[in-house]
């Protein structure tokens, strides 16, 4: 399968999708480790990481998928949000919560 | 000022006409780590822009790319970027 086609599905398989480099427990970058931690503040434990070392292709192909050229990168139902300083705008703004409020484990 | 900075400032400054552009060189504090090792420094970037206005996040911070081009894959390893319109400061 095309590696685009792999991306799209990849980011509609789960409601919240984080491409980051390393993992949630093992982080190999701050900008990652504090999207990881910006996901859990708004009260989302159990989320899909894909970490982008471990694939040349996907960690290219993300990029090209989202005209974005830096990893992490946080989809939520499918949609681009943003990188990490998007990610930490939105959540001072409360806009963050707010789009994952559906998601959020009670 | 570094080669990198200087080539930062004349690209957003043609491509964005920015009101306030403020470029800060935070690759010291991140010398040593593993995506340091390339060389790409980390900058802080501040830029005021009515190319912004009305625009979302997602796309200012893509115009933001767009205009530096090659220099995202080369010079620069990290990017953090603060993007306004005039009215919103």
């Amino acid at each position: 399968m095309d590696i685009q086609e792999t991306i799209k599905q990849t980011v509609t398989s789960s409601p919240v999708v984080l491409f980051m480099k390393g993992s949630a427990q093992f982080p190999q970058c701050g900008f990652s480790a504090r999207a990881v931690q910006i996901v859990k503040a708004c009260g989302v434990d159990d989320f899909m990481t894909v970490d982008v070392l471990q694939n040349p292709e996907i960690r290219q192909g993300i990029k090209d998928f989202s005209n974005w050229p830096t990893i992490p990168q946080l989809y939520v139902k499918g949609e681009f949000i943003g990188g990490s300083d998007i990610m930490y705008e939105m959540f001072q703004s409360g806009e963050l919560q707010e789009l994952l409020k559906d998601i959020a484990q009670a | 000022m570094s080669d990198i900075l200087q080539r930062m400032q004349e690209r957003l400054s043609s491509s964005l006409q920015p009101e306030h552009l403020d470029i800060e060189d935070d690759s010291a504090a991140h010398a040593g780590h593993a995506g340091a090792r390339s060389g790409g420094g980390h900058y802080n970037l501040t830029i005021v822009s009515p190319c912004f206005a009305g625009l979302s996040r997602v796309k200012r911070h893509q115009m933001v790319y767009e205009a530096l081009g090659d220099l995202m894959k080369t010079g620069i390893h990290a990017l953090a970027i603060k993007a306004f319109a005039p009215n919103e400061i």
